[in-house]
């Protein structure tokens, strides 16, 4: 019972991330039916723009000076504009022009465009992992046999908080209802006099962005990252958005915590190995008795 | 009158294949105009490029005496031409109101847009009872007026309306073909396609017709539709009684 509990806290930890990786996945493939390759290391980018950030407020000596609390908001804030704006840039250099092109044409460019961001992190930090800079001070609480540690509740909560924020603006605020709209219907949406370009950009702006949160909290919640961290994330992120229903944000974040829990159940109870196995088998199912995810509506042939 | 819209010359081209070959056309202030034409003549066409959704190469649109040939379809919007398009193209997974908050996405008073909604409430109660409802699940019928609906969110000064008739019983087409009119009469020009000849023409000023890409007659509403060309190829024969 107490290691279910204990296995079910990592799970809820491990789907946060997943879940964060998870909505940008679906909200660019919601809005222009593209499998964003590169989003995964958009996620790494977030943890070494993290990283590189807290190294520059500490090597300048004000680290010591400064509340840790406004180191740590720089750090995320200044990781999710650097990776939305890395994922403005990709799909303005990259994927724009191929909007209309054949299916597979984009999705090729996002693989090499996934790459091209892996080439350049190996480039800027090398190929071996990267210690995240210990500042913060990882409390645990022992409950039992059961240990709770504050690394697992900021990751849930930061996850939860967000994907709350993100509802809130998708179906309460002007511009979520241009992005909806947009995703149901491009042409229509520029015959409401919606700015699709800029509709495009803003989504994976967020999407980006959210990556950055999860890059930040995952280099916080494991302690280092390298170059090729978001190849495996960023993999069962997107099982996660396709088993809630790509395109669907409930349904990314319903499957990152489903995922989460898969996977370290089945690490817990079964063996390490067996975990990611386990997600895949996951995924197959769904895809032959679910097609469209859990929350996923029946959408006309895509893909 | 003073013109609101003109079409010169314009070529439009899907890939490889011609839909418009040099045409011109021309809507004045308070006008409703008829553009009629058999299936695939470029009617639709005709009326992507005036929204911007399909670039001409080559030729001009002016509306309001500037050329907007080049511009985007959100801008041309602002300038108050709609466009509601072919199929209605609802939000399907948006609710009714939604659907018509969108219609207003370029207008910036609030006040005046509620005053909008309860036009648009008045003039299709039937809306109003399904408010909260998602677009998808609404009636032909029902989806054609929130297709209009939402159209005259934005106050449009110029309204294209690709087939507001098309699927609807016949009933419903006289509905629908007396609140065009009642549109018009509150001061809102139309470009009407139809292919419902006889009623589009029985309501507009003048009309155009079109054939495979090209302006074939123009003339008053009354002529076209005295026209022995017209009555053959667009009126089924002969003019019934109406
Ligand atoms: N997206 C497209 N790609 C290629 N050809 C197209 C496309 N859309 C329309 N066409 C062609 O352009 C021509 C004009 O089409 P358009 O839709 O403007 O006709 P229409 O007059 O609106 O017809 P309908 O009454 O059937 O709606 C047709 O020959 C059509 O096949
Ligand atoms: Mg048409």
């Amino acid at each position: 019972m107490e290691l279910f509990i204990q296995q079910v806290i990592n799970g809820l930890s491990l789907g946060g991330i997943y879940a964060l990786i998870a909505l940008g996945y679906t909200m660019v493939y919601g809005i222009i039916e593209l499998i964003n390759f590169a989003h995964g290391d958009v996620y790494t980018l977030g943890s070494f723009f993290s990283i590189a950030i807290i190294g520059l407020l500490d090597a300048s000596g004000r680290l010591h000076g400064v509340p840790l609390l406004l180191v740590l908001a720089v750090a995320l804030a200044g990781s999710m504009i650097l990776c939305g704006i890395v994922g403005v840039l990709l799909e303005r250099l990259a994927y724009r022009r191929l909007r209309n092109a054949p299916r597979l044409a984009p999705l090729i460019t996002a693989i090499g465009a996934s790459f091209i961001l892996e080439n350049i992190m190996q480039l800027w930090r090398g190929p071996s992992p990267i210690p995240f800079p210990s500042v913060v001070p990882n409390v645990t609480w022992h409950f039992g046999g059961v240990n709770l540690s504050s690394n697992e509740v900021l990751v849930v909560v930061m996850a939860l908080f967000l994907m709350a924020v993100l509802q809130i603006f998708i179906y309460n605020t002007r511009l979520g209802k241009a992005m909806r709209a947009t995703a149901q219907d491009r042409d229509a949406a520029q015959l409401m006099g919606i700015n699709i370009n800029m509709t495009i950009a803003l989504t994976f702006f967020i999407g980006s962005a959210l990556a950055g949160v999860g890059g930040f909290v995952s280099g916080i919640y494991y302690g280092s990252t390298w170059f090729y961290n978001g190849f495996e994330a960023g993999l069962k992120a997107f099982t996660a958005a396709v088993l809630g229903g790509i395109g669907n944000v409930a349904g990314a974040m319903l499957g990152g915590f489903v995922i989460g829990m898969v996977e370290s159940l089945t690490a817990g109870f079964i063996s390490d190995q067996w975990a990611t196995v386990a997600v895949f088998l996951l995924l197959v199912l769904v895809l032959i008795f679910r097609p469209s995810g859990l929350l996923g509506e029946v959408l006309p042939d895509k893909v | 009158m003073a013109t609101l819209l003109e079409l010169r010359q314009i070529d439009a081209f899907y890939g490889r294949i011609q839909a418009l070959h040099g045409i011109s056309l021309r809507v004045d202030k308070g006008e409703v105009v008829a553009l009629i034409g058999s299936n695939g003549a470029g009617k639709t066409t005709t009326l992507r490029v005036i929204s911007g959704l399909l670039r001409p190469a080559h030729g001009q649109v002016i509306y309001e005496g500037q050329d907007i040939t080049r511009l985007s379809p959100d801008l041309i919007v602002g300038r108050r031409l709609i466009q509601s398009p072919e199929g209605r193209r609802i939000f399907a997974r948006m609710t009714v109101l939604e659907n018509l908050q969108l219609g207003a996405y370029t207008r910036t008073s609030l006040t005046e847009v509620a005053e909008s909604l309860e036009e648009v409430f008045t003039l299709f109660p039937r809306l109003k009872e399904r408010i909260n409802q998602k677009g998808g699940t609404l009636s032909g019928g029902e989806q054609q007026m929130l297709a209009i609906g939402r159209a005259l969110m934005s106050k449009p000064e110029l309204l294209l309306l690709d087939e507001p008739s098309l699927g609807l019983s016949p009933l419903l087409v006289q509905t629908i073909f007396s609140i065009i009119r009642d549109i018009n009469k509150r001061g809102v020009t139309i470009l009407l396609i139809e292919q419902n000849a006889r009623q589009a023409l029985q309501i507009a000023h003048r009309g155009y017709v079109l054939e495979t890409g090209n302006i074939t007659m123009q003339d008053t509403a009354a002529n076209l539709l005295a026209s022995e060309e017209v009555r053959a190829a667009y009126l089924g024969g002969s003019v019934k009684a109406s």
